[in-house]
C-alpha cells in the first residue's frame, strides 16, 4: 500500500491559484467520488481551506507521480497548456513524505501561523466528510487517526502552540488571564481603526459579553458594532463608560493621551473591585503610562503586546526540533505498519519516488 | 515507624514540589495529574499517621506542637484537595506543597514530639472537636494565603508586562481572588465553629489563649467584612491574608505554650 498526497499551500501557490482548486462544501462529494475513480485510487481523502488545498489517496500501486492523477489535477484546477506554473507549485509526495507532511500539516508545523490548532478541527472535518461518504476504509482511517494522535501528542508534550502570536489575541489571552471568562466583561472600543477591529474580533470570538464602539466618524462606530454585534457610542460620551467598564481598546488619532491618570482616577470613582483592562493601541499613545501603577488597573500599549507575540513565536520555533522528533518517530511507526499490512496482502511495498513538486516541507 | 510514614509523606510532597519546578524549568508544565496525585499519596500517608497516633494515645492527636503541626499540614492539604479541585485552581498543588512540605519537616526536624506534654484526663469530645475544627480553620487559612500569594504572583506577572511561563499556567486574578475571599470565609467560619466548640467545654475566661484566639478571630472577621463592605480590594486582601497566616504560624508556636 501507498499513501499519496498531492497539493498546493500559501507555501507554494498564491491565493489565485489555491482558490481555483479549493474544494467548496457542495462539490466535496463529486470531487471525492472523481477523485476514487482514477485508476488505482482505492480511498480518498481532500482537504481543503484557505491556505491549502491537498488530495491524500491510498492503493497498493499508487504513486504520486501517476498520469492518472496528473490528469485528474488538470481537470479539477481547470489547468490548460498555458498555465503550466499553477502545476509546479502542485507538491506530490508519496510515503513516507506524504505521512511526515500530513503529522506536520496536522501540528501546524506548515501553517502560516506555526502552531495553530485550528488545521487540526479542518482535517478532522475533511476526514469525517470523506468518510461519511464512505471514501475511506482501512489505510486512510489508520493513517487519518494516527495524525489526530500526533498532533495531540505534540500539543500535550511541547509548547508549540503556546501563547499567541498576533496582537489580538494576546490581548484577549491577557483579558482571559485577568478575568478568566469573558462572558461578563464590557468592552468599549475607542478608535475603529483596523488593529482594534482585529483585537475587538479576538475579544468578541473569546466570548465577551458587551461590546460598546465609539469613534469620531458615528457612521463608522456604527458599521463596525454592527459587524461585531455590538452597540455604537458617541464619542463625546465614552468617560462616562470608565466606571462600568472592564477591557477599554483605544486606538484614536489624537496627537495627546486622552486618558490621564487624574482622569481614570475620576472616572473610576465608586466603581467595584473588578479589574480595569486597557488595551492601547494608538500610537502616539492613548493612555498615560503612569495609570498602570494604579491598583487593579493592567495597562499594555502596543510594543508590549508586540513583544509578547514575537517572544511567543520565538518559543513556538524553539520547540520545533522536539515536534520534529515525535513526529519522526510516528512516521517510522505507521509506515513499518505499511509494509507489514502490504505484505499480508501480498502487494508490493510502495517505493519512495522522486517529488514532482517543491519538496519536503 | 510512625514517623518513617511521615517521612515518606514529605517525600510525597517534595516530589510533587520538584516535578513542578522541573516542568516549569523544561517549559512542559502539563496539567497536574502527576502533581496532583503526589500530593493526594502524601496526604493518605499523613491521614494513616495521624489515625495511627490518635489510636496510640486515645484522642485527637493535637496534644503537643508536633502534633499540631502535622495536622495543620494535612487540615491545608485535605482543603486543597477539596477546594483545588473545586475550582480547578491546577496550579494551587504546586504553591500548597511546599507549604505543607515545609510544616512537616519542621514537625520531623524540630524536637517538638513530647509526650510529657499529654494531658492525663479523658479526651472530651467538644474539646477535641474545638482542636480539630480549628486546625482545619487554619489549614483554610494557609490555603488562603496561598491564593494570596498566587494572586500576588499573577498580578506582579501581568502588571510587569512581560509574562511568563507560570503566568501562562496560573489562574486568572479574578479566579484568584475570588478564591482567596472564599477561603479566608470558609477558615473564619471553621474559626467561629471552633471557638464555639471552646465555649461549649467552658473554655476559661482570660487566658492568653483565649485572648489570641479572639484576636485572630476578628483580624480574620475583619477582613471578611472589609471585603463584603468592599473597602478592601482584591490586591489588598491577598496581601493581608499572607501577612496574617505568617503572623498566625509564628504566633501558633507561642500560644501552644500559652496556659
Amino acid at each position: 500500500m501507498n499513501i499519496v498526497c498531492l497539493g498546493l499551500s500559501h507555501r507554494t501557490a498564491s491565493v489565485e491559484i489555491r482558490e481555483r482548486f479549493a474544494v467548496a462544501d457542495p462539490a466535496l462529494d463529486r470531487a471525492l467520488q472523481r477523485f476514487q475513480e482514477v485508476e488505482g485510487v482505492r480511498e480518498v481523502v481532500i482537504v481543503s481551506t484557505c491556505n491549502r488545498v491537498e488530495f491524500y489517496a491510498s492503493g497498493e500501486r499508487l504513486v504520486s507521480g501517476f498520469h492518472g492523477l496528473d490528469h485528474f489535477l488538470r481537470e479539477h484546477g481547470g489547468v490548460n497548456g498555458s498555465s503550466r506554473e499553477d502545476l509546479a507549485a502542485i507538491y506530490r509526495y508519496d510515503a513516507p513524505h506524504s505521512v511526515r507532511h500530513l503529522f506536520q500539516v496536522a501540528c501546524g508545523l506548515d501553517s502560516m501561523v506555526l502552531g495553530e490548532t485550528e488545521i487540526l478541527g479542518q482535517i478532522k472535518r475533511a476526514y469525517a466528510l470523506a468518510a461519511g461518504s464512505g471514501a475511506t476504509s482501512g489505510g486512510l482511517n489508520k493513517f487519518f487517526q494516527r495524525a489526530f494522535r500526533v498532533a495531540k501528542q505534540v500539543r500535550t508534550h511541547t509548547g508549540i502552540n503556546r501563547g499567541s502570536v498576533s496582537v489580538g489575541s494576546v490581548a484577549a489571552d491577557l483579558a482571559g488571564k485577568i478575568f478568566g471568562s469573558l462572558e461578563a466583561c464590557r468592552v468599549l472600543v475607542l478608535g475603529a481603526g483596523d488593529t482594534g477591529e482585529r483585537t475587538a474580533r479576538s475579544l468578541v470570538s473569546r466570548g465577551a459579553g458587551t461590546l460598546l464602539v465609539s469613534n469620531r466618524s458615528f457612521e463608522r462606530a456604527e458599521e463596525l458594532a454592527r459587524e461585531l454585534g455590538g452597540q455604537a457610542v458617541s464619542f463625546e460620551d465614552w468617560p462616562s463608560h470608565l466606571k462600568s467598564l472592564d477591557i477599554l481598546v483605544t486606538s484614536t488619532s489624537a496627537p495627546h493621551p486622552i486618558l490621564d491618570r487624574a482622569r481614570l482616577e475620576r472616572g473610576m470613582r465608586g466603581r467595584d473591585d473588578r479589574p480595569l483592562f486597557l488595551i492601547d493601541l494608538a500610537v502616539p499613545r492613548d493612555v498615560e503610562p503612569s495609570v498602570n501603577e494604579l491598583e487593579n488597573v493592567y495597562l499594555y500599549d502596543i510594543d508590549s503586546l508586540r513583544d509578547i507575540a514575537s517572544r511567543s513565536l520565538s518559543e513556538r520555533e524553539a520547540e520545533l526540533e522536539v515536534c520534529r522528533r515525535i513526529i519522526d518517530r510516528h512516521v517510522d511507526e505507521f509506515t513499518a505498519w505499511m509494509r507489514t499490512r502490504a505484505a499480508v496482502q501480498g502487494g508490493i511495498p510502495a517505493r519512495p519516488v522522486a517529488s514532482g513538486g517543491l519538496g519536503t516541507v | 515507624m510512625e514517623r518513617l510514614v511521615l517521612a515518606v509523606s514529605l517525600l510525597f510532597f517534595l516530589a510533587g514540589f520538584g516535578y513542578t519546578l522541573y516542568a516549569f524549568g523544561a517549559g512542559r508544565f502539563l496539567p497536574n495529574r502527576l502533581n496532583f496525585i503526589l500530593i493526594a499519596g502524601g496526604f493518605f500517608l499523613q491521614t494513616l499517621f495521624l489515625y495511627e497516633r490518635g489510636r496510640q494515645i486515645g484522642r485527637c492527636p493535637l496534644t503537643n506542637l508536633f502534633e499540631v503541626l502535622v495536622f495543620l499540614s494535612w487540615a491545608l492539604v485535605l482543603i486543597y484537595l477539596v477546594v483545588g479541585a473545586a475550582y480547578r485552581l491546577s496550579l494551587m498543588g504546586a504553591f500548597t506543597s511546599p507549604v505543607a512540605s515545609g510544616l512537616l519537616l519542621a514537625s520531623l526536624l524540630l524536637p517538638l514530639d513530647r509526650a510529657a506534654s499529654r494531658p492525663a484526663s479523658p479526651p472530651d469530645p467538644w474539646l477535641e472537636m474545638h482542636g480539630a475544627l480549628s486546625v482545619i480553620a487554619y489549614g483554610a487559612l494557609a490555603l488562603a494565603a496561598v491564593a494570596g500569594v498566587m494572586y500576588l504572583v499573577q498580578q506582579c506577572q501581568i502588571k510587569s508586562r512581560h509574562p511568563g511561563s507560570v503566568s501562562y499556567h496560573m489562574p486568572s486574578i479574578a479566579d484568584l481572588a475570588t478564591a482567596n475571599a472564599r477561603l479566608i470565609f470558609l477558615g473564619w467560619t471553621l474559626l467561629t465553629a471552633g471557638l464555639i466548640a471552646g465555649f461549649a467545654v467552658g473554655m476559661p475566661e482570660g487566658t492568653a489563649k483565649l485572648w489570641w484566639s479572639g484576636a485572630v478571630w476578628l483580624l480574620y472577621g475583619g477582613m471578611v467584612l472589609a471585603r463584603r463592605i468592599r473597602g478592601l480590594s482584591p490586591g489588598r486582601q491577598a496581601r493581608f491574608s499572607v501577612a496574617a497566616f505568617v503572623l498566625v504560624l509564628v504566633s501558633l508556636l507561642g500560644v501552644i505554650y500559652l496556659p
